[in-house]
């Protein structure tokens, strides 16, 4: 046993670079794939819309850490293959940020009244160009909030990688605590870096519902 | 040839069949006012005329183009006819000169560069120049119904639609758009309006008619239509409206 040093705030913030990995790799693939499934969601052919709503089901149904054991336990036992921690993570993540965001972005995008399509149509704009200028940019405003509060669950949730051997913040948290025999300091300086990492989140989301808000 | 030409047109929805036939021609600079109870397919033939809706059978021709929803070319025929509605449906997260300038702009009508001009023209002529900088929600109803026809002229149509513009409007605003309704007029835009302003329709329109059940019942003069109906239905809907 030893005291607490700053040899052990250094592995927390050295941890702290796989959390915002994680976030970024999870955010970078999931979020366009949400993207497809809500506009997927909202299509006119009904054969997209419930395979969409399908696949978002399933992922949403099952728990994340169901995901991660599964592509990185279960790959090698169904199909034979040894998935790399790192790809078997970001797949996981992806899906379960596709699912969620996909999901908050659907409702974002149907809250938009159908008259605001039809007064696109009527000025002779395409529907593409009615999405992306009529539609989204209000969609957007709406889906904010839950967005952002999605953003934080997955801030928090990529302490579950620890479990396939990445040492994110939480993970190192632990080997911190066993090593300095101080879980309580340790474990409140980790909910403390968490706090930080999540609250800037939350003020800029404000901020931005302000302005997007046209009638302000 | 007339600007717009229906013949004999059917549509239905469900079980409900709403046109049961309509025929009409409107020429180049007229102004039309269609009137009738609610339920007469009034407004059904209006957003017919817009591709809106599709017509079961019979035909609409605008400008000697058949009208239908898969036309091949229904955007740049949608440019080329304005439609304002009861709901103004402007668009709330825009300032009033992008709700003015988006369309121009996506369609290429205009630049970036002579966007502003645009949208101080447009909005002059519906007495709104002031409140280019404005959010639709500052505005009052009135007002935002303007800058729905405001928008509408950005894209200089051939022909205007008007479905019930003033329906939803407080009664001390009602005029206000009217007005502007009437300048146009006399500026020569071909407009087909369906409204309940029986004083509109008797002093701007050239032509009124009158729709019931699903069919043009009585259509003429104001001045004739409204002194001597011929028959009971438009003399009863008259002295109903009054």
């Amino acid at each position: 046993m030893r005291s607490f040093s700053l040899i052990d705030f250094v592995s927390l913030f050295a941890a702290l670079r796989w959390t915002v990995a994680l976030v970024v790799l999870a955010l970078g693939f999931g979020a366009p794939l949400a993207l497809g499934l809500a506009m997927g969601r909202i299509s006119r052919f009904a054969g997209l819309r419930w395979t969409m709503a399908a696949c978002i089901q399933i992922v949403q149904s099952v728990p994340l850490l169901g995901l991660l054991f599964f592509f990185y336990f279960g790959m090698p036992v169904f199909l034979g293959i040894q998935v790399p921690a790192l790809v078997a993570v970001t797949v996981a993540y992806t899906l379960y940020t596709a699912a969620f965001l996909g999901e908050i972005w659907r409702g974002g995008l149907e809250a938009v009244k159908q008259a605001q399509w039809e007064a696109g149509a009527c000025l002779g704009v395409s529907a593409w160009q009615q999405f992306r200028h009529i539609i989204a940019p209000q969609a957007l405003r709406l889906s904010l909030p839950p967005t952002v509060g999605f953003l934080v669950q997955l801030i928090k949730g990529t302490s579950l990688a620890s479990i396939l051997g990445f040492v994110e913040l939480a993970r190192a948290g632990q080997v911190v605590s066993a090593a300095t025999f101080q879980p309580l300091l340790t474990y409140a300086l980790v909910a403390a870096i968490y706090f930080a990492l999540c609250l800037p989140f939350t003020l800029w989301s404000r901020s931005l519902e302000a302005r997007l808000d046209g009638s302000r | 040839m007339a600007l717009v030409e229906i013949r004999d047109v059917h549509k239905t929805f469900g079980k409900v069949e709403v046109l049961k036939g309509v025929s009409l021609d409107v020429e180049e600079g007229e102004i039309v006012t269609i009137i009738g109870r609610s339920g007469s397919g009034k407004s059904t033939l209006l957003r017919c005329i817009n591709a809106l809706e599709s017509v079961d059978s019979g035909e609409i021709r605008v400008e000697g183009e058949r009208v239908h929803a898969k036309m091949p070319d229904l955007k740049k025929f949608r440019q080329r006819v304005g439609i304002v509605f009861q709901a103004f449906n402007l668009f709330p997260h825009l300032k009033v000169e992008r709700n003015v300038t988006l369309a121009p702009l996506l369609t290429g009508r205009t630049d970036k560069a002579r966007a502003r001009a645009l949208a101080e023209d447009v909005l002059a002529r519906v007495g709104l120049a002031d409140k280019i900088d404005a959010w639709p929600e500052q505005l009052s109803g009135g007002q935002q119904q303007r800058v729905a026809i405001a928008r509408c002229l950005a894209m200089a149509p051939h022909l205007m639609l008007f479905d019930e513009v003033t329906s939803a409007l407080d009664p001390e605003l009602v005029g206000e758009v009217l007005k502007v309704m009437e300048a146009m007029a006399k500026q020569g835009m071909t407009m087909i309006l369906v409204t309940h302003e029986m004083g509109f329709a008797r002093n701007v329109a050239n032509r009124i008619v009158f729709m019931h059940q699903g069919r043009v019942w009585e259509q003429g003069p104001p001045a004739k239509l409204f002194a001597s109906p011929e028959t009971p239905e438009l003399a009863s809907f008259i002295a109903s409206a009054k």
